[in-house]
């Protein structure tokens, strides 16, 4: 069992109580999640964390008694205030759905009925079940809507969802959750998306909820620097196990599963440079988990033990649990761990690629303003800004993939042309584009052989078996063997995807790299691997690299220089050191402060 | 395997099974494919395997003799049916194959060059597709005295391509504004590569479901050309002209009519 320190049972328990819950492919012997303990006490967050994979959701959706299509729910209990969710008649699950669970999707504007107007859709619940009155769940939603901090006059209650922001929908979503004053909240990732503030803002409001009305909460995201800031206490699961509990504090001092250890070492820190790493191999789905300690064949302190039996989870300090045999031998942790010096602010630089006085429009629209930086051989620029900045627009223009742009965009003091068809060949070739999304940069009929040959064949690198013999050294370099050749994109996971377009990129044989936000869509332990393979990339190869990011925990690690975009227009540039250290803008400090950290 | 070839290279994995070994797994699939097999084995074989001769006399008009009896000349019904449908399949066939390609050629092209081309490109396709399918067909039969077979392939194929076309232009937008598709941009591909390599296969689903229910179409057009007594022959058996030329007798030898409909 997991935590041992229920409170005597006084009248009623109040929380929220999971014991031994396993989710299975329906008419399969494979189990999605098992095994779960967790307890919420009220006025609790428990931070759920996982990577992709990992299970989190459904364990999240299982505490309303929801499973998806081909999952069911094939053990276990959830106890809210003695009653078993799981087992009681569907009516009395219908009521207590919303009621008393509640539940914030991940993407609400998706959630949101996009025909309904928000006053009206906040009070939908409450409106078919027949609570209260008209008049007073307007109230209800005005003093909910006051309450996530957003205006509440006729005028905004009239909005539809899409004349909102992402930030004022997910606020919207909250509102709506809380006000059937619900005792137990599941959040499904509710601020994946956000601009950095706009999460920070989120994040509060909701913590703030939670504690003045009592609520137990079940934040269940990938982002463990988020839940850093909010939680109470932090679940990590791994292949549908959760194989570390404790206190936020104790987690991220102390971490004592192998597994929470990698996943901390591949997270970047905002007040230092760190090597970071990633784990190795993948996260293996349902059906492919291995036997014993299902994280054994990743873990670098694996013993033979380890493959024998699924280890228990075991309390090793006051309400901390690990599921690791070796807990105790393995040594501690420092968070410091792998920290490196910050790139040098005074190194030469060879300039190689230089913008001056940019200008972007999306047709009569001024995105970009005289936009002017360069950027040196064998130096890593970063563009980092919120949602709208023209961060990637920027990128996009020196890319060729935008057209409609003047200013000067010259490398190695020649002019390049607007359209990537206009440029000569020995430009495009030498400037190579990587794109954010891995699912759609990669064209799903082809092979990873072809998607990575291609670049060679069209600029009269290799042909034939030649191609091939390159097609393997490249896909060595980006870490996938050779297996993948004959695959094609949909077999891949998303960090492998983004190998393959990296390789694709490196096939070109580029001088500058642009990196439009490769990692954003992946996990972390993914991302730290990427980023250590472009690191050693740069090193070896001499390779420049313009690198489009809302992380600035992730620019400190990676980056030399730092360009601070708002609205389209360059607010503070210099090296990372000067930049994160001594802001000089309230918008950079704005940004610094909000960003969520571990360290 | 022999001996020289016991260090193969390092372990790169088989391709994909094909797709047409996966659909066989698929119940539906092979009972689709078992159907449409017999039909054309059905079409191909059955005049070598019809008892009388196509345009054979076999006993009085409308009478009951052989399995489906005779028609308005007394031609056995049964050898006609089996006769009959070469043409109208043949037909069919490239007709649909005709409409598909200039079709999806128009869509993609369209969708792909984007803006102003699209616009023209597409407002001219709604003109096309404006004229009602067999009137169009109607209007070009009447002006051609005797009309032979490839042009009733390239009426089935213009009558079917503006409907297509717009398929494949909102299937190939949702396609050409994808990742790969400006990467390709990207590295300079010739803009016709971007089209078949990058957009084509990526499209092949909607457009073999699409290319199936024209098909469809296509038979249900060429017999009803042959109906209204526009066939390559007049003689010849023809489903469509079986049916126009037994309809008197639809109360007393139905089969005449309702074996070639069926």
């Amino acid at each position: 069992m997991a935590t041992m320190e229920q409170e005597p049972t006084q009248g009623k328990v109040g929380g929220l109580v999971v014991e031994d819950l396993g989710v299975m492919i329906t008419g399969k012997d494979i189990d999605i999640v098992n095994d779960i303990d967790l307890v919420l006490k009220p006025g609790e967050v428990v931070g759920l964390v996982g990577e992709s994979g990992s299970g989190k959701t459904t364990v999240g959706t299982s505490l309303l008694n929801y499973s998806r299509a081909g999952a069911h729910i094939s053990s276990g209990k959830v106890l809210l205030e003695d009653r078993d969710v799981l087992h009681l008649p569907w009516q009395q699950v219908r009521q207590i759905r919303g009621e008393e669970i509640a539940y914030v999707p991940q993407d609400p504007a998706s959630a949101l009925n996009p025909s309904i107007r928000i006053g009206k859709q906040i009070v939908e619940l409450l409106a078919l079940r027949g609570i209260g009155t008209d008049a007073s769940r307007l109230q209800g939603a005005r003093d909910g809507l006051a309450e996530v901090g957003l205006p509440n006059d006729d005028e905004f209650l009239s909005r539809y969802a899409h004349q909102l922001s992402g930030g004022q929908v997910q606020r919207v979503a909250l509102a709506m959750a809380f006000l059937p004053k619900p005792k137990v909240l599941v959040l499904d990732e509710p601020t994946t998306g956000l601009d950095v503030t706009t999460q920070a803002m989120v994040l509060d409001t909701m913590a703030q909820l939670c504690r003045t009305h009592g609520v137990s909460a079940l934040y269940v995201t990938h982002d463990l620097a988020v839940v850093a800031n909010i939680a109470d206490r932090v679940a990590v699961m791994y292949a549908g196990q959760i194989v570390e509990l404790g206190p936020k504090e104790q987690m991220f001092r102390e971490p004592a599963h192998p597994y929470t250890r990698a996943l901390l070492d591949s997270i970047p820190h905002l007040s230092q440079a760190r090597a970071l790493t990633g784990i190795p191999g993948r996260t293996p789905a349902p059906g492919a988990r291995p036997s014993g300690c299902r994280f054994h064949d990743r873990c670098s302190f694996a013993v033979d033990a380890c493959a024998q039996a699924v280890p228990e989870l075991h309390q090793i300090a006051p309400a901390h649990d690990v599921r690791c045999i070796r807990a105790e031998e393995i040594g501690h942790w420092d968070i410091s761990r792998g920290t490196v010096p910050d790139s040098d602010p005074d190194k030469a630089r060879e300039v190689i690629l230089s913008v001056d006085g940019l200008d972007v429009f999306y047709g009569r629209k001024h995105v970009v303003h005289n936009v002017t930086f360069d950027l040196a051989k064998a130096e890593v620029v970063a563009l980092v800004g919120e949602s709208g900045s023209g961060k990637t627009t920027i990128s996009r223009s020196i890319g060729g993939l935008h057209k409609d742009w003047t200013g000067a965009i010259t490398f190695e003091g020649e002019p390049l042309a607007h359209s990537a068809r206009q440029r000569s060949a020995v430009h495009r070739k030498r400037l190579q584009y990587i794109f954010q999304n891995p699912y759609l940069s990669l064209n799903p009929r082809l092979t990873i052989e072809q998607i990575v040959k291609r670049p060679m064949e069209l600029f009269g690198l290799a042909s034939g078996k030649e191609a091939t013999d390159r097609v393997v050294e490249l896909l060595d370099q980006v870490a996938l063997g050779p297996r993948m050749l004959k695959y094609q994109a949909n077999r891949l996971s998303g960090g492998e995807r983004q190998r393959v377009a990296i390789a694709r990129a490196l096939a070109a044989e580029p001088d500058v790299l642009i990196c439009d936000e490769i990692t954003s869509a992946l996990d972390v332990s993914v991302q730290g691997s990427i980023v250590a393979l472009l690191e050693g990339l740069r090193k070896e190869r001499g390779i420049s690299m313009l690198f489009v990011t809302h992380n600035l925990a992730l620019v400190r690690s990676i980056a030399a220089r730092v360009e601070i975009l708002q609205a389209g227009r360059v607010v503070e540039a210099g090296s990372v050191v000067t930049v994160m250290e001594t802001p000089q803008e309230d918008y950079t400090r704005n940004l610094l402060s909000k960003s969520p950290r571990i360290d | 395997m022999s001996a020289e070839e016991a260090a193969p290279p390092p372990d790169i994995a088989p391709a994909e099974p094909s797709t047409f070994r996966k659909a066989m797994g698929q119940k539906r699939f092979v009972v689709g494919l078992t159907i449409t097999v017999l039909l054309v084995l059905f079409v191909v074989i059955g005049p070598h395997l019809a008892p009388f001769g196509e345009t054979e006399v076999a006993g009085p008009p409308f009478s009951k003799d052989g399995v489906l009896g005779t028609d308005y000349l007394g031609q056995d019904v049964l050898s006609r049916l089996m006769y009959g449908g070469t043409s109208i399949l043949l037909i069919a066939v490239f007709g649909t194959l005709v409409g598909m390609v200039l079709g999806i050629l128009v869509g993609v092209v369209a969708a792909y060059a984007g803006g102003w081309w699209d616009e023209i490109i597409m407002r001219g396709n709604d003109v096309v597709l404006s004229f009602p399918q067999i009137l169009l067909a109607l209007v070009v039969l009447t002006a051609v005295e005797q009309p032979t077979a490839w042009i009733l392939v390239l009426l089935v194929g213009i009558s079917h391509a503006p409907r297509v076309a717009r398929l494949a232009r909102g299937v190939a937008l949702g396609i050409v504004t994808r990742d790969f598709v400006i990467a390709a941009e990207a590295l300079g591909e010739k803009r016709t590569r971007v089209m078949l390599a990058e957009v084509l296969p990526n499209m092949s689903a909607p457009l073999l479901a699409e290319g199936g229910l024209r098909l469809t179409y296509s038979i249900g057009l060429v017999g009803a050309l042959g109906f209204l007594g526009f066939s390559t022959d007049p003689g010849a058996a023809n489903w469509g002209q079986m049916i126009q030329e037994n309809r008197l007798a639809l109360s007393t030898q139905p089969w005449a009519v309702l074996a070639p409909c069926w």
